[in-house]
């Protein structure tokens, strides 16, 4: 039980070495009044076989729907060697590298993963992970409020068409050091951020504004032109990308404006659904703000014998050395993921990526096609998306979505909670792990939900 | 034992000070703190025209185990910073009280700098911190 | 008792090195599409990224290479202080990667997650019961959020309340770094107070300390000193009578759990680390999880989503059932895996399980303390009983023969051991602060012993090689001045495989 080996006579000769009598002796020091006695709504113990048989049927209650859902977290392959690795006992039971010579496994891995964050993306330096792509933006933007010397205005610019989970997220963060975020609207017909929004903010003191590419509803933005009303202006520029998607769009490093700080969402790199999480934020900068970039960061340098080895640097940003004057609290991060994203950008290299972000995007226009073909049923926008659209019905969405998972069908994430002004609206994501007949299924179940519904 | 010049005053945040000709002053950290902090890797200086106050951080030196606030003896403006720091921070290290200097002000109050501790006082300071 | 000998272990080269044009593991593609890219060109990447091209087999002699170089607790002893580097079960993972937890999307209905959020809704009823908490949300990503959360909930407990004044946190002088770094992230500025020579919070400097603008204290218990804060009832009555809020850092809960609960204790808010106390693996640097749990006045507070259930379903509470939340602290519902295997966890040990966890922690951190003094190491709070940690300082031998704690440090690591934490806390100089957890046999222990004597003997006999340790792993001791000051943080085509030998 609980994994401990102890028999009797070990724990006689402990307990005579110690020189008392008992293991309650130990607790002496505790004050009488605060010893609590086993905690008993907590259950009995199970033991493997039963917990296993547990876990067994817990799962099967939830089974395994057709899912075309989106919106930030993302269905693709993962191939078998990921996990594999990932699952060795050399990186799943290893602690964080602060002993660089026993953890060099660890260390090489997160600089190889340092360098492909920085290649994807087309910055100079990434770092070795924040916990997720919400918490990482809200980290961005308190760093590029940092990083703006010339401003310390407190008032931040984000896309209304930016996830609003992150949002959220983004929000809670900041607010606790006084940030406002400012809303920017999206064209109604493009789905994109408006440009003339940004108009409004003319001469303003801005902190820094944010591009999510491809943005919530899946819609690709003009990265470029926003980006350069930044850049002219001497607004620090957060760029929310997806990493599948760089493969085939032009990285923040490249727009016509720059980035200063790149994070985003790293789970659709070979790092499973799983409800939500784990997964990890991925953060890169320019080589001249490296100093205010959160979290850990690993670097190459020289042993004693002159020998290449790896180890955690610029640690005095962090909370165990600079503790209240530190760049973010952040202590332990998302390494095994890390890990696994490492083993599947080697596995899939830049042409497997693409042949992924490809088929994801071949995907969509294709169920684009099929379920606007449903009478009903429109597309929302008009702009050219990435790999999940909106599309609109003509009642509302919630009971039709609800008919379609009775038949196992998860067939997108309604909006309207987050985006009234969309109407009856959701959001449809197809990856490469969609197939034409799967999508048939879903126009064929979607098609006979509507037909058997009245309309609204 | 840790060096302390006879021709400089001292802050109990152990920076140094020294007056030069046209009063402007000049600021560094001490030979203490420069052992303490171990092999010093990057300075975050001041920019040039930038006003401090008194006490006020306006300056971090970091080594591989710490990062530290340098603060103002005065209240003043920057004049200039030591641009060679940015390149060869160890300079801070070999020469603490000459080439290693981070700063010069131009105090508000030149009166204010009797406030600061002489060389005697700041050894007693360091004897009784355990140098 | 003399170091193994050891065939030392090949250096890997990097993953990028592998790399031909045109190879790559081409099974794990997609087909080729014949459908056209609707991209527009001014939109469409230039250049592909420099990712490999490697083959499938490369990729995993590579990696499984790379594992074989990292000590873990699968391979090593890992006595690290305040790390409670516990035998991660295999069952945990086993079933907490099941296809269909591990397939399940976070938007998915709650029809389709009564599996997963039974499991949940367990995780937080044990977690309440270990702790004596009236409610728990598990979204915090690791212990740092779980922080930053409990003090987001303290400031917004005071606003509610219309007390703007309260702006500041306690904090211990000897707290981890996350504590006063939490309080800046949350806009707090950060008072410290002494800790005395016993061990325990000064409890005048902390009366002089409170006031009007005391938002709340942060404290560990057991301390980060490895002992029990044994005037905690007082410590809490201050606080409280002064108006502000007691947060608990969880991170030596391993101590004490089924012994002491923190709600009994006085605390308001606490912060629980399920990847020290619950097991969950530390994965090379994470994930973790870092749950809170508050008292009733908290409870409008914490951050969403939440399990609850009703009747016998279960649902996510969200920001309409919860409008006083401080929010969402990520874009889901949290380290959804790691949660699963905590509870796996907790399932195995059951109620008795709980409270051997803190009676064999802190018996193998005694026995520790007890072998360690008779063998001539100094404890740093001789007169205490350890938690379930203790702390020796090498002060003395730092001084009198040049090696410090570092270097004992990394020649355990000859030995086959990982290193205790070191430099930790601050207030003990040179000072190993030493965690064995409840999953070591004595064998184990008393081996750890036998290497600490024997590289003291060394570091009198033959100091240097203590000095330069290590000897025997892949990687000698590291220039971390020059990692510093010529950072070389992602490699380049080009890049010398092999570089020079400095100086």
């Amino acid at each position: 039980m609980a994994f401990i080996p102890h028999t009797p006579e070990d724990v006689a000769e402990m307990l005579a070495a110690i020189g008392v009598t008992s293991v309650e002796q130990l607790f002496e020091e505790i004050p009488a009044a605060l010893r609590a006695g086993t905690p008993t709504s907590v259950p009995e113990a199970l033991n493997e076989m039963e917990v296993g048989r547990l876990m067994l049927e817990r799962a099967s209650v939830d089974g395994l729907p057709l899912s075309f859902l989106g919106a930030g977290a993302y269905e693709h392959h993962i191939p078998a060697a990921v996990w594999a690795i990932a699952t060795r006992g050399e990186f799943y039971s290893a602690y964080t590298p602060y002993q660089a010579e026993a953890s060099q496994g660890t260390l090489q891995t997160i600089y190889e993963f340092q360098t492909m964050i920085a290649n994807l993306t087309g910055m100079a330096v990434a770092n070795a992970s924040l916990y997720d792509g919400a918490s990482a933006f809200a980290e961005a933007l308190l760093m590029a409020a940092r990083i703006h010397r010339k401003s310390s205005s407190l008032r931040v610019l984000v896309p209304r068409a930016v996830h609003p989970y992150y949002r959220d997220a983004a929000r809670a963060i900041t607010r606790q050091q006084g940030f406002e975020l400012e809303e920017i609207a999206y064209e109604s017909a493009s789905g994109r951020t408006a440009l003339a929004a940004l108009a409004a903010h003319e001469g303003h003191d801005i902190a820094a504004i944010a591009i999510q590419q491809p943005n919530f509803f899946g819609v690709l933005e003009d990265a470029d032109a926003v980006s350069e009303w930044a850049r002219s202006r001497g607004i620090p520029v957060v760029a929310l990308v997806n990493p599948t998607a760089l493969a085939l769009l032009k990285p923040p490093g490249a727009w016509r404006g720059g980035a200063d700080v790149v994070v985003g969402e790293g789970q659709p790199l070979g790092v499973p659904l799983c409800s939500g999480g784990p997964y990890f934020g991925f953060m890169a900068t320019r080589l001249e703000h490296v100093r205010q970039m959160p979290g850990r960061i690993v670097g190459r340098t020289l042993d004693l014998a002159g020998q290449p080895g790896f180890t955690l640097t610029l640690q005095a940003r962090e909370q165990h050395i600079r503790r209240g004057r530190a760049t973010s609290n952040i202590c332990t991060n998302q390494g095994l993921m890390v890990t696994a994203a490492t083993v599947y950008l080697s596995l899939m290299g830049a042409r497997g990526l693409e042949r992924v972000a490809t088929a994801c995007h071949a995907r969509t226009r294709e169920l684009i096609a099929a379920l606007t073909r449903i009478d009903g049923v429109r597309a929302a926008f008009t702009g050219p998306c990435f790999h999940e659209c909106v599309l609109q019905l003509d009642r509302p969405v919630g009971p039709v979505l609800a008919r379609l998972a009775e038949r196992d069908i998860l067939a997108g994430v309604d909006l309207t909670p987050h985006y009234p002004e969309l109407g009856s609206a959701f959001l449809a994501c197809a990856t490469e792990t969609k197939t034409s007949a799967d999508i048939r299924a879903l126009a064929f179940a979607l098609r006979d939900a509507l037909q058997t519904q009245h309309a609204a | 034992m840790s060096k302390i010049p006879a021709d400089l005053k001292y802050a109990q945040t152990h920076e140094w000070v020294r007056t030069l000709p046209d009063g402007v002053v000049e600021i560094g950290i001490t030979d203490h703190a420069q052992q303490a902090l171990g092999d010093l890797v990057f300075v975050e200086a001041p920019e040039p025209g930038r006003r401090v106050g008194a006490h006020e951080p306006f300056a971090v030196v970091e080594s591989v185990k710490a990062a530290s606030d340098i603060y103002s003896p005065v209240a003043g403006e920057v004049v200039a910073a030591n641009a060679e720091l940015a390149s060869a921070p160890e300079r801070i290290n070999q020469e603490p009280y000459g080439a290693g200097w981070i700063a010069r002000i131009r105090p508000d109050d030149p009166a204010s700098l009797a406030d600061l501790l002489a060389p005697a006082d700041y050894g007693k300071l360091l004897e009784a911190e355990g140098d | 008792m003399s170091p193994p000998r050891e065939r030392l272990p090949q250096r890997e080269r990097l993953i990028f090195e592998y790399s031909r044009p045109g190879r790559g593991a081409t099974d794990q593609w997609p087909r080729e599409s014949s459908a056209p890219l609707d991209i527009p060109a001014e939109l469409a990447r230039r250049e592909r990224p420099l990712l490999p091209e490697v083959s499938e087999l490369d990729v995993v002699r590579h990696f499984t290479r790379l594992s074989q170089l990292n000590f873990s607790i699968d391979t090593h002893f890992y006595p690290l202080g305040s790390c409670t580097m516990k035998y991660n079960p295999k069952a945990c993972n086993a079933y907490a990667m099941l296809p269909q937890f591990l397939a399940r999307h976070p938007l998915a209905p709650e029809s389709h997650g009564q599996g997963l959020l039974a499991c949940l809704h367990e995780l937080q009823e044990m977690l309440r019961a270990v702790t004596g908490m009236q409610a728990v949300s598990l979204t915090p990503m690791a212990g740092a959020q779980g922080e930053f959360a409990g003090v987001a909930m303290i400031r917004a407990y005071h606003r509610a309340r219309g007390d703007l004044a309260r702006q500041e946190i306690i904090v211990p002088e000897a707290a981890h770094g996350t504590n006063p770094a939490t309080a800046t992230m949350c806009g707090c500025a950060v008072k410290e107070i002494p800790v005395g020579a016993d061990g325990d919070v000064n409890l005048e400097a902390l009366e002089g300390a409170v006031g009007p603008g005391t938002a709340g204290i942060m404290l560990t218990n057991p301390s980060t000193l490895g002992v029990f804060e044994r005037k905690i009832l007082e410590v809490a009555q201050i606080v409280h009578a002064a108006g502000g809020l007691l947060y608990y850092d969880g991170a030596n809960l391993n101590a004490i759990l089924g012994k002491v609960r923190p709600a009994d204790m006085g605390f308001d808010v606490i912060h629980m680390n399920l990847h020290k106390t619950f097991s969950t693996p530390h994965g090379g640097g994470g994930p973790g999880a870092g749950a809170v749990g508050v008292s009733k006045r908290l409870e409008p507070f914490l951050p969403i989503p939440i399990v609850t259930k009703e009747a016998d379903r279960y649902r996510w509470l969200t920001e309409r059932d919860r409008p006083q939340s401080i929010g969402r602290l990520s874009a889901f519902m949290g380290n959804t895996g790691v949660l699963l295997r905590a509870y796996i966890y907790m399932r195995l040990l059951g109620r008795e399980g709980m409270g051997q966890v803190g009676e064999h922690a802190t018996l193998n951190a005694n026995y520790l303390l007890a072998r360690l003094a008779r063998a001539g190491f100094e404890p740093a709070y001789p007169a205490r009983r350890a938690s379930h940690e203790l702390i020796v300082t090498l002060k003395r031998m730092a001084r009198e023969l040049e090696v410090t704690a570092m270097d004992f440090a990394k020649r355990l690591l000859d030995y086959g051991i990982h290193a205790p934490t070191t430099y930790f806390p601050l207030l003990v100089p040179e000072c190993l602060l030493i965690e064995p957890t409840e999953t070591e046999t004595k064998e184990t222990l008393d081996a750890f012993v036998d290497a600490m004597v024997s590289i003291a003997a060394e570091a009198h006999e033959d100091p240097d090689r203590v000095r330069s340790a290590p000897h025997t792993t892949v990687v000698r001791r590291l220039d971390d001045v020059r990692a510093a000051k010529q950072l070389d943080l992602s490699w380049k085509p080009g890049a010398r495989a092999e570089m020079p030998v400095a100086g």
